[in-house]
């Protein structure tokens, strides 16, 4: 790693002054994404300001129809969460399903959705159940968040502070895991809430997308069936060593059905 | 930079060292505590040699820094045998066999440990889910995984 | 086996599941591993490394990083060459059909004018630090002039295609057969069926689990100069820096292999990174180290495999084999590392028979340069890529005849012992039936018709593979080697000292990384001399402590290390035996050895190993002047064949059609190793070796871009390691037939995994899918395809 100061924040406004006035900053949240590219050498920021201690980014509140999670939560943690599991079940099941034990226990929300992987799980979490994603200054609606390959709607010095996951009827998250990294190849995240259903996938594309046509077709008739001929064109899909953005295609379908199967 | 003053407890034995901003958790307990137990296999987080227990939480090691862990309490697998009483992880991989070079299996050890110190009875399925995060090249992990699922039965058992 | 014997063999002998001696410290955090090592006042080294796949070296500005901060050193290509070190060397030479010798060019420690590779080293940074090391390369202006370059083995063969070394031109090392081509072209005229099959066998990149490392070291008080290193062959290591390189004189350099933490063939060879270690180390004055980085390692650790082969199978009308024909091409990488010749030639052709009575084989293999990282021997080296083509083949004329496949192999297995294949190697013993047989009982293989009938109503497909492999051991009959071509010698050498207390050390010029050794040489002295296992100490790794050796490798360390000790303990029985007789004055001939005492036999006048042991030292009991006192003794053990081990692993899998996922659902491996020392132990090295054989099969693949030549595959995120949730619960089964050509019966078992069970694999998936190919790794992607296609 390049050199570095290294800051511990207590409060957001404390983060929000130290964002301020360095050269180049990087907010840490979590790190096992940023580390490893430090480590790399491939990103020198001047500084890195933890979150870890900054209060109010830490909690799991469930409210009638809104679970909100606080952007410094570890995924171990909303995996483990009774208000989750009872709440948004398919969302605990996404975060037991990233990546291995040791990235579950350091890796946050917030450090998940900030950073946009294109095969992160959490984005397809957050747009299918059209979740609002707080910041120091405002609230942004995922569809308006999500904006392409480690792209989204923060500005510079934004601090992700938590996510507000309305509470669906049924909720089914299906993942196609990278054999080697473990990332979704393909992960299709759907959702019933009120009369409407959303399908969002990551992993297939440079970015989570949804689905109209699934979504219309589950909205009458929710069930695997109903989108068993639905499929998503290859075309703009990612390709690489481990999957052609064809097979992404197939899997978009299957793991779609599979994600309505699973809906509970 | 500025060296970071931090105190912590290290396998119940409270430590202070310095150390860069720079430096990783795996950096300090290696070169600054002389804890060579700890094994770099890949220095991304992809293959857990490296697993420490970070205040309860499994964690890589080399994905941590050193300078954040002032108050908190790490357990390597220096500290997993009570004196000369091996941890019962420890004391089957030894019967089975559960090791061959050696190099992944303190971090196996660690992992698996803090794994049923959370799910004291879990599946045959739970357990390669859990050791997913840890490369091991020697074992094909058949060993590996039925010494925990042995252990943890004895654990609930005694 | 001898008939004295120290009678141990219950509870820590030949046979006995004993608990490993090596793993207290490995369970504790206590090994001690070359990075583990920090010698007073060590400096760091940093290789700057080719980001290109082939380009020329224009030039190379060091200036900036020298004044660096922290930065103590930077050397490149021409410091290396004007102190006069020679280049990297291979130790096989290979002659082509027309008889000329294979063509190289030269293998600098560090490059001169071109890089081949992306990863060739181009300069070393030695620093007070990593960080600074690191930051001095950065400040490294390299001149390049990027050139096209070539992965793979068909465009490197292409007219006008990037030449790698001017001494060689077609980049085509070596044109090599073996067998007898008329006799084989014979067969395929007069054959009522041919089979033919066409594919790779896919690269892969080892990946111990503990990165290579080197710590130079230099005594200028002494000029004694030390390596430690990780390496499976320290020896070897000594020789090849002292004699070829010229680093240091043989007798000046200790080369320390500590704890090691997994080789599979990678940590055999001699690369550039030790060897500027100790270079730079005498330079500096001062400890060099260096510690790969994981992507180090991918770039740069010998990779393994990477062939493309043509085979034809001939047969009559019964179903029986009467030829085979196999056309190779080899990738080289972009040099010889230091095994590489033999590994696609006399590794691999001459195990081409597989378990068959197949009258007439004739192989060709091209051996080719591309611009990769050099391939070498990885797990199986050769002998997995043969297994693979035989078992493939096999199973395919077994299919289009449309007979059983177990019933295909039985009606062509070899069943007369010794057998002389074609392929130069002569079968000591073997019963391929009976490996055969286990694995079907085990695998159940008469139930395995309603479990795909029950698979099918869920809407998956079964399939099962077979994969009777062989492979060659015990490496190698020196004299045989020598005549195909070795550098070197491969006998194995062994010490044993007793100490007066009775306490026995044991030094063996095999080297143990994991297989156990400390426990099974323990085993072996404990069993002969009828002593504690706890009072045996097997030293090993430290040129300074054992004379000299050959290392680990090849399955190798049972039936040659474990020979070797064996004949030195029979010396020191044999001595043993002459001080009872002047102890207990009696003939010698009325001195049997039992139970770890020296008694008189047909009386109760005995003497007790230690006891023995104690007067051998004192001189006391006995003539000095008749017997010497002491009781020290050495051999050295060329063997007289190589060992066959061989079985038979059945794979069953089950395959999700619209994901094209594929799971194991049971895999079995029935071997035959001959005699086993430890079967804890065996079992341990077969898990490890199927877990190889399946990640080849299904996970692990090894790319390069084929236009700049970059690795595609470089880390843990794109090379598919198998993880515990990836992998099975193996079934492990044994039969018995012991070697017929060394003193205890022993095959080996390192390898037998890796040989066996990718073919079991492919087979199983595509008995599955009802095709006749489809490639490693069967990723659910190719499945999928295979399905949909």
């Amino acid at each position: 790693m390049y050199e570095f100061d290294y800051h511990t924040p207590q409060t957001i406004d404390d983060a929000r002054a130290l964002l301020s006035g360095r050269d180049d900053p990087k907010l840490l949240a979590g790190g096992q994404t940023l580390l490893p590219t430090m480590k790399q050498r491939l990103a020198a920021p001047s500084d890195l300001i933890d979150l870890r201690k900054v209060t109010g980014l830490d909690g799991i509140t469930g409210a009638g129809d809104t679970l909100r999670i606080g952007a410094m939560v570890r995924h171990a943690a909303v995996a483990a969460s009774d208000e989750v599991r009872q709440a948004i079940p398919a969302l605990a099941a996404l975060a037991g399903g990233i990546g291995d034990p040791l990235v579950r226990h350091r890796g946050t929300l917030g450090g998940s959705i900030a950073n946009n992987d294109p095969s992160a799980d959490y984005p397809a979490g957050c747009l299918a159940l059209a979740a609002t994603i707080s910041t120091d200054r405002r609230e942004i609606g995922a569809d308006e968040f999500f904006l392409g390959m480690f792209e989204t709607a923060l500005e510079e010095d934004e601090i992700i502070t938590g996510v507000a996951f309305p509470v669906p009827r049924k909720a089914g998250y299906a993942k196609f895991p990278n054999p080697a990294s473990r990332y979704a190849m393909v992960g299709v995240f759907v959702a019933q809430t009120g009369n409407a259903v959303r399908v969002a996938v990551t992993g297939a594309g440079p970015g989570v997308f949804r689905v109209p046509a699934m979504e219309t077709a589950l909205a009458s008739d929710f069930s695997a069936q109903a989108i068993a001929d639905i499929s998503v064109p290859s075309d703009g899909l990612l390709e690489d060593l481990h999957g052609s953005a064809e097979y992404r295609a197939n899997l978009v379908t299957v793991m779609a059905k599979r994600a309505v199967q699973s809906a509970l | 930079m500025a060296k970071f003053h931090v105190t912590a407890t290290v396998n119940g034995e409270e430590v202070e060292y310095l150390c860069d901003p720079q430096q990783t958790m795996l950096d300090v307990l290696r070169d600054e505590l002389n804890l060579t137990g700890t094994k770099e296999g890949c220095s991304s987080g992809d293959c857990g040699a490296c697993s420490v227990i970070l205040d309860g939480r499994l964690v890589c090691s080399c994905l941590a820094l050193g300078a954040e862990l002032d108050g908190a309490k790490i357990e390597t697998i220096e500290g997993m045998a009570e004196g000369d009483e091996l941890h019962p992880l420890q004391q089957k991989f030894l019967e089975e066999a559960a090791l061959q070079c050696g190099f992944c299996t303190p971090g196996f050890l660690v992992a698996a440990k803090n794994l049923l110190e959370r799910n004291p009875d879990p599946t045959e399925t739970e357990v390669r889910y859990w050791l997913a995060g840890n490369l091991c090249r020697c074992t094909g992990y058949d060993k590996i995984i039925r010494s925990v699922l042995d252990v943890a039965a004895e654990m609930r058992g005694s | 086996m001898p008939a004295d014997k120290g009678g141990n063999g219950a509870q820590s002998g030949i046979g006995a599941a004993v608990r490993r001696k090596e793993d207290f410290r490995f369970i504790t955090g206590a090994g001690r591993y070359t990075d583990d090592i920090t010698l007073p006042g060590q400096s760091y080294a940093y290789f700057l490394r080719s980001p290109y796949a082939h380009a020329q070296i224009a030039a190379i500005d060091i200036a900036a990083a020298e004044a660096s901060p922290g930065v103590v050193a930077v050397f490149t290509g021409k410091d290396v060459a004007a102190d006069g070190l020679g280049g990297l060397i291979c130790g096989w030479m290979i002659h082509s059909k027309d008889g000329s010798e294979m063509r190289t060019g030269a293998h600098p420690v560090l490059a001169l004018d071109r890089v081949r590779y992306v990863g060739d080293h181009v300069a070393v940074v030695i620093a007070e630090s990593l960080a600074e090391a690191k930051a001095g390369a950065e400040l490294i202006d390299v001149d390049y002039e990027e050139y096209d370059a070539v992965v793979g083995v068909e465009a490197a063969l292409a007219e006008n295609a990037p030449q790698l070394h001017d001494e060689v031109p077609g980049n085509l090392c070596f044109a090599w057969e073996l067998g007898d081509k008329a006799a084989t072209e014979a067969a395929f005229d007069r054959a009522a069926r041919r089979v033919t099959l066409t594919f790779a066998n896919n690269r892969l990149i080892p990946n111990a689990m503990e990165p290579r490392a080197a710590i130079g070291d230099y005594d200028r008080g002494t000029g004694d100069y030390t390596l430690y290193t990780t390496s499976q062959n320290p020896h070897v290591a000594r020789l090849v820096l002292s004699a070829f390189v010229g680093v240091a004189p043989e007798h000046k350099l200790r080369v320390i292999a500590p704890d090691v933490g997994g080789g599979f063939g990678s940590k055999i060879f001699i690369y550039a990174e030790e060897t500027v270690c100790v270079w730079a180390a005498a330079k500096l004055r001062r400890p060099v180290k260096w510690t790969a980085e994981r992507n180090e390692s991918f770039l740069s650790d010998a990779h393994g495999r990477d062939h493309v082969s043509h085979a034809e199978l001939a047969l009559d009308a019964d179903g029986r084999m009467l030829g085979l024909r196999v056309h190779t091409r080899a990738n080289l990488g972009a040099y010889l590392s230091t095994f590489a010749s033999s590994v696609p030639t006399y590794l691999y052709g001459t195990l081409l028979s597989g378990q068959y009575d197949i009258p007439a084989i004739y192989v060709e293999v091209d051996g080719v340069f591309t611009h990769t990282a050099p391939v070498d021997a990885y797990r199986g080296a050769g002998r997995p890529e043969a297994t693979y083509l035989v078992e493939r083949i096999v199973e395919t004329a077994a299919r289009e005849l449309d007979m059983d496949p177990v019933e295909f192999r039985r009606r062509n297995f070899i069943r007369e012992f010794p057998h002389q294949t074609p392929v130069i190697m002569n079968y000591d013993i073997g019963d391929y039936d009976a490996s055969l047989n286990e694995a079907c009982r085990l695998v159940d293989y008469a139930g395995f018709a309603d479990r795909r009938a029950a698979s099918e109503a869920r809407g998956r497909k079964r399939g099962i593979g077979f994969s009777a492999y062989i492979e060659a051991c015990g490496i190698a009959p020196s004299q045989a080697v020598g005549s195909l071509g070795a550098g070197v010698g491969l006998w194995e050498s062994a010490e044993v000292r007793v100490n007066p207390t009775g306490s026995v050390e044991v030094l063996t010029g095999s080297h143990s990384h994991g297989q156990g050794h400390e426990t099974t040489f323990a085993q072996l002295v404990s069993d002969q001399l009828g002593i504690p296992i706890e009072n045996v100490e097997v030293v090993h790794g430290d040129t300074d402590k054992v004379q000299f050796g050959m290392g680990t490798y090849g399955s190798r360390s049972g039936a040659v290390g474990m020979s070797a000790i064996q004949l030195a303990l029979d010396k020191v029985i044999a001595k043993g035996r002459r001080i009872a007789a002047h102890l207990l004055e009696a003939g010698e001939e009325d001195i049997t050895f039992d139970g770890g005492s020296f008694q008189v036999a047909g009386t109760d006048r005995a003497v007790p190993f230690a006891d023995l042991a104690l007067q051998a030292y004192t001189g006391h009991g006995f003539p000095t002047n008749e017997i010497e006192p002491g009781l020290k003794e050495s051999a050295f053990y060329d063997p007289v064949n190589f060992t066959f081990p061989a079985g038979c692993h059945i794979a069953e899998v089950e395959i999700d059609p619209e994901t094209g996922v594929t799971h194991i659902e049971n895999f079995v491996a029935v071997d035959d190793f001959g005699t086993i020392i430890n079967p804890m132990i065996v079992a341990g090295q077969v898990h490890g070796g199927v877990a190889q054989g399946i990640g080849q099969a299904m996970l692990e693949n090894c790319a390069y871009d084929p236009e700049s030549g970059q690795l595609l595959s470089g880390s843990f995120m794109d090379y598919c390691m198998p993880r515990a949730d990836d992998l099975p619960e193996f079934v492990v089964g044994m039969t018995e037939t012991p070697c017929t050509t060394n003193p205890l019966g022993i095959k080996g078992c390192g390898e037998a995994g890796a040989i066996g069970a990718p073919a079991a694999i492919v087979n199983a998936v595509t008995d599955a899918l009802g095709i006749r190919d489809i490639a490693m790794p069967v990723t659910p992607e190719r499945v999928w395809r295979a399905i949909n296609s």
